[in-house]
């Protein structure tokens, strides 16, 4: 015994008999097991009538659930599926949800209330006790395991040759590496895909709303617009998705004397400033512009930002600023990009640098 | 008096008193209360800016000031427009309780006639957006599902799916639009009342707000349909969760209590 | 060898069709062996034994209707343009998995009836296997020889939560969506493999085209196979254990008392599946869950307020929101830890409470079966820390849904992620030390109730003078219930000396065990059961009871 075992006297002595008998109360042990109570009748142990009526009961309860099975077939065939009803306090509800719902949870319910009902009143509720074996096996039958397996393991010679075992090891250890190599092509790797976005030198800003270019007399102080590069279009285009995860805008307009960072106040265009509108914690759109504070909030994990101030995080869970896009006008008058963002948009990443 | 003097023992004598005192008081309040119906007014409003500076001499300047630059209290108002007038007073927001970033609505006490003097007023101190017509915010001619694709893209984030609102920070909040008139609807677009941006027509066409208020009025009306039973809030999965736990889990329990007790026994033990 | 199967007992009339189609299985199959075992098997009667039916009878409600979904839905990201019925989204593009999930809501007859028995089937089935692995574990039943079998509870609710993730997910809907990128976010926070974990997953770039269908096959395929086999693997422990049972008259650590599967228990948990099935049914006929159509089909520029996963997943939205904005910046990388410490907690809060029963039995050293149930009251230290792990999960969900309470109770968002933050600490510890006192304080009352009997109400004036109250005594079998528990002693590191005065060395881990044996059972964190000889001290006529 190692001195992490408990000694014998530590444990509690075993409660109980090994059988469920009944046993005499001990004069010396008043609180001794007094063994399983007597049996108590229940009214329809003894009463018949009231047998009877469980009997009835269960029979009625079996017979309601085949009638709301009935329920729902007529519900199915005869309701529009585009029936709408008034029913308080639930709303205006789809009649044929409403209906098929509750007939068939009235069927399936009153099956499952005839069959306890009959279990709890007419079936014998005499507690019975069944003895427990102890799960581990007897000391015989451990041994014979013990000496069974010394046998086969000393037929197969695996312990005598060393070599076997090994290369054995060695080919069962290997193999999977083949499953886990033909996961390779689940997709692209990584490169520098997440460090680029459409957005490019001489892109115009397009209006989310109007599918048109933006010019800065669009926007005014306590505005709030969103925008996605020239260009990017959604009907056909199967990347659409994966740019704008990128290239979503934010575009708010301040007074320049608000603007306290020296690099955004040169990255705007009189006072307007574009932001990724992908939040940098972990990738929601952000946009809950609050005007008078120019903070800008997720609403997914409520990371704050302060677009007066280089957009850093004043409050939440997101690690960096909100990348600014350097913007300006073009010739004919229109905002436009110049350039990419000059870092990575979106959830950081352990190559972000 | 002997009488009166023997009922002053009486048990109910207090209750009595109280209920005699608290309905003088409640009458007297509902005599020198302010009015509060807004009445419809039918004949041709006489918008007379000198009314409506009046009424702001009374009802707002000691907020935004004499003539409407602002103070400490309250920003100013040379440029805001009628529309912002009509959205603030209309919804009750103003005259606000009290200062600060939320002013939520409540009670209007002025009446809509009123609301069109302070308007013009407002409006003649500089230009602003003016109040809409009801071409421009009725939600008929409106193309609904354009309206859900705006909504998601500019508002949700704020208001929510289905515009039952949400939280901003420090205890702001974007409210619950259920039950606003879809002319203050394109208002708060048009002036962007407190913390809400606006969405000038330059960058949210009429075309597209009128979108937004049809949306609206199909997903977050007392007509709007819940096809699948009670909307819950329309709060999403945390009401839903509550729902499971409490009436869904909570019945299973119930029900499993019934299965698993001992019925009654037929003599009293 | 074969007999033949004539019965030479029986001389007129044919025996029963039943009984000839179980002859015919038993000779192919030998299910007379497995009949013998079980047809009457005893099973104990207690309403908390049923939660795992709750989980077990919603899994196979989830799977029936499950299948049915599969029949009508269409895992794919292809855009195409909406026709059907419901008018606020006429003409706009979206995935073929919205649009089949819209046809399943709006013009496939029950279609709408059957998702929403899906979905809150799921709820009921999460929250269930909750409060079933709570139940087990406040009454002990983790204990020697079901260690085994909590673990393929654990896992079964972990699994749980990611099947429930992978299904709510299919839709492709705006809500179910940001919480894809969520869970994109925090994979990319992994340092060194998470932009690789990320492009393989997702086939690519965000959202790409794959995830909707790589989701399907792990949600119907993937891990309802692996539940399937932990389900059978833990019912049939169930079975070959037998049921445990809490301690009263007649029953013992070496029987199990209660009534006997055929019939009683064929009807009442066979009832039950039907109950709990009705249950959801008239849920799914009255409340609507998930009306994606009013949530709109995802696109990676649009979110909604008020954005949170399915209730099970609230734990660790609570934990990305409460955690500080940590970045480190170094050599050109970056350590995203106010991603990936929530990624890493997540798992932690989990292991903690999967551990635990491993840990109680490391302290206790008893190596022996378990089958009757503890009282809560009667393992303080258990209970006290099972309470503090609920304690920390609740807390991780308010977290989770922090802009909803404040905006429903007029509170700031920043105040609650504060709160959250530092009741992260401080709450499991709070509810701790009052959970092991509360504990401590329904020990003593036993200890009293036993030694003086129940308070009667009943008030008597003795001859001369004093008032005493009437204590009833309890009867034996009471008696017995409320001391039958075990008591453990704190294990103790014994002799580090011996007889010829040799030092042993004393394992640090002894040492701890031993000290953690004594917060558990030692002076003041249990009450000592009355004795015997204390009962009959007291109850021999000491005066007044």
């Amino acid at each position: 015994m190692s001195s992490q075992d408990i000694p014998e006297e530590k444990l509690p002595a075993e409660p109980g008999a090994a059988h469920g008998a009944v046993k005499v109360a001990d004069e010396d042990n008043p609180f001794a097991d007094p063994g399983l109570p007597p049996h108590e009748h229940r009214i329809q142990d003894i009463d018949e009538r009231a047998a009877k009526r469980s009997e009835r009961t269960v029979a009625l309860l079996f017979t309601v659930s085949m009638l709301a099975t009935l329920g729902f077939i007529a519900s199915y065939v005869w309701i529009p599926n585009d029936k709408s009803i008034y029913i308080w306090p639930l709303g205006h509800i789809s009649a044929m949800n409403f209906a098929l719902g509750l007939t068939l949870g009235v069927a399936l319910f009153c099956i499952g209330a005839g069959a306890v009902h009959w279990a709890r009143t007419l079936m014998s509720d005499a507690e019975l006790a069944d003895e427990r074996h102890p799960i581990e096996a007897s000391p015989e039958v451990r041994a014979k395991v013990h000496a069974d397996f010394k046998q086969g393991a000393k037929e197969s010679a695996i312990g005598r040759r060393p070599l076997i075992r090994n290369t054995l090891l060695g080919a069962l250890t290997l193999v999977p590496f083949s499953g886990l190599f033909l996961l390779r092509d689940l997709g692209p790797l990584p490169h520098e895909k997440l460090r680029h976005t459409m957005w490019a030198k001489g892109k115009r800003l397009v209006n989310m709303n109007t599918n048109q270019p933006l010019r800065p007399e669009d926007i005014s102080t306590g505005s709030l617009t969103f925008a996605k590069p020239d260009g990017l279009e959604e009907e056909g285009n199967e990347e659409y998705q994966t740019e704008i995860a990128k290239a979503a805008l934010m575009i708010v307009r301040l007074q320049p004397d608000n603007i306290k960072d020296k690099r955004e106040l040169e990255w705007s265009h009189q006072g307007i400033v574009a932001y990724s509108k992908i939040c940098t914690h972990v990738g929601c759109p952000i946009s809950l512009y609050e005007q008078q504070t120019h903070h800008v909030l997720c609403p997914c994990h409520q990371s704050t930002f302060d677009l007066s101030d280089g957009a850093r995080v004043i409050f939440g869970p997101a690690g960096h600023a909100l990348p600014q896009l350097r913007i300006g006008v073009d010739s004919e008058g229109y905002l436009q990009a110049l350039g990419d963002f000059e870092e990575p948009v979106g959830p950081a990443f352990w190559e972000r640098g | 008096m002997k009488k009166l003097s023997a009922r002053r023992r009486h048990p109910l004598a207090a209750v009595v008193v109280l209920l005699l005192a608290l309905a003088a008081t409640g009458g007297l309040y509902t005599a020198f209360a302010p009015a509060s119906k807004a009445k419809a007014d039918e004949s041709a409003q006489s918008l007379t800016i000198e009314e409506g500076k009046k009424l702001y001499e009374v009802g707002c300047a000691s907020c935004h000031g004499a003539g409407g630059q602002g103070t400490t209290d309250g920003p100013s108002l040379v440029g805001v427009g009628a529309a912002a007038v009509d959205f603030q007073v209309g919804t009750g927001r103003m005259p606000a309780q009290q200062p600060g970033a939320q002013v939520p609505r409540k009670k209007v006490i002025y009446t809509q006639a009123e609301i069109d003097q302070l308007a013009a007023y407002i409006a003649s101190l500089g230009a602003g957006p003016s109040v809409p017509t009801k071409a421009q915010y009725s939600p008929e001619g409106a193309d609904i599902a354009k309206g859900g694709e705006l909504w998601r893209t500019n508002c949700a984030q704020c208001h929510n799916f289905t515009g039952k609102g949400g939280a901003l920070t420090h205890g702001k909040f974007a409210p619950n639009l259920e039950g606003v008139q879809p002319k203050h609807i394109y208002e708060a677009m048009q002036t962007g009342p407190q913390n809400m941006p606006s969405f000038p027509d330059t960058v949210m066409p009429e075309k597209a707000k009128k979108d937004i208020i049809g949306y609206l009025n199909a997903v977050n009306s007392d007509q709007t349909k819940n096809p699948g039973g009670l909307e819950l809030g329309g709060l999403g999965p945390v009401s839903e969760g509550l729902f499971a736990w409490i009436f869904g889990l909570g019945a299973l329990v119930v029900v499993a209590v019934w299965v698993a007790a001992r019925t009654a026994k037929a003599k009293k033990s | 060898m074969s007999t033949t199967a004539s019965n030479p007992t029986r001389s007129r009339g044919k025996a029963p069709a039943g009984e000839k189609l179980a002859d015919w299985a038993d000779g192919r199959l030998g299910i007379y062996s497995l009949a013998k075992a079980n047809m009457r098997k005893i099973f104990p009667d207690h309403w908390s034994f049923m939660l795992g039916e709750v989980c077990l009878y919603s899994f196979l409600i989830i799977i029936l209707t499950g299948v049915y979904l599969t029949l009508f839905f269409h895992p794919s990201m292809n855009e195409v343009v909406y026709h059907g019925s419901y008018v606020p989204l006429q003409g706009q593009l979206m995935s073929e998995a919205f649009n089949s999930t819209l046809h399943i809501s709006f013009e496939v007859r029950g279609g709408l009836l059957i998702r929403q028995i899906h979905h809150w089937a799921a709820l009921v089935f999460l929250a269930g296997m909750f409060v079933h692995m709570m139940r087990v574990f406040f009454t002990g039943a983790f204990r020697k020889p079901r260690e085994v079998n909590w673990l393929f509870g654990f896992l079964l609710f972990v699994l749980g939560m990611f099947t429930g993730f992978t299904g709510y997910s299919l839709p492709d809907d705006l809500l179910s969506g940001t919480g894809v990128r969520f869970m994109e976010g925090a994979i990319l926070s992994v340092p060194i493999i998470g932009t690789y974990i990320s492009f393989f997953l997702f086939g690519g770039e965000f959202p790409g085209h794959d995830f909707v269908a790589r989701f399907y096959s792990i949600h119907i395929l993937l891990l309802p196979g692996i539940m399937l086999g932990l389900v059978v693997g833990h019912l049939i422990l169930v079975f070959y254990h037998k049921h445990t049972q809490f301690a009263g008259p007649g029953k013992t650590n070496n029987n199990v008392v209660g009534m006997p599967l055929l019939p009683v228990y064929m009807a009442k948990a066979g009832g039950f599946f039907f109950l709990v099935f009705g249950v959801i049914a008239v849920i799914a006929a009255i409340a609507q869950i998930n009306p994606i159509w009013a949530i709109g089909p995802y696109r990676p520029d649009q979110v909604s307020t008020g954005a949170q996963p399915d209730w099970y997943m609230g734990m660790a939205e609570g934990l990305i929101r409460a955690m500080p904005g940590w970045e480190v910046n170094f050599w050109g990388h970056t350590l995203v830890l106010g991603v990936f410490i929530p990624l890493v907690l997540f798992g932690v809060v989990l292991i903690a409470i999967a551990v635990y029963p491993f840990i109680e039995a490391w302290v206790t050293g008893d190596k022996r079966e378990h089958h009757i149930l503890d009282r809560p009251r009667n393992a303080p230290t258990r209970t006290a820390f099972g309470a503090a792990w609920i304690a920390w999960y609740f807390v991780l969900l308010v977290g989770g849904g922090n802009d909803l309470w404040a905006t429903h109770f007029h509170l700031s968002i920043n105040a609650i992620t504060w709160f959250v933050r530092i009741a992260f600490f401080a709450v499991p510890v709070l509810t701790f030390i009052v959970t092991k006192r509360i504990c401590l304080g329904l020990q003593r009352r036993d200890r009293d109730k036993v030694l003086h009997g129940r308070e009667s109400g009943i008030i008597k004036r003795l001859p001369h003078g004093e008032f005493i109250e009437v204590h009833e005594p309890l009867s034996q079998e009471q008696l017995y219930t409320l001391t039958a528990h075990h008591q453990y002693e704190p294990v103790e590191i014994g002799p580090t000396v011996d007889e010829n005065g040799v030092e042993r060395k004393v394992k640090g881990t002894e040492k701890l065990r031993a000290k953690l044996s004594r917060a558990y059972y030692g002076e003041g964190n249990q009450i000592a059961k009355p004795t015997v000889e204390e009962y009959k001290e007291i109850t021999s006529g000491h005066g007044h009871h």
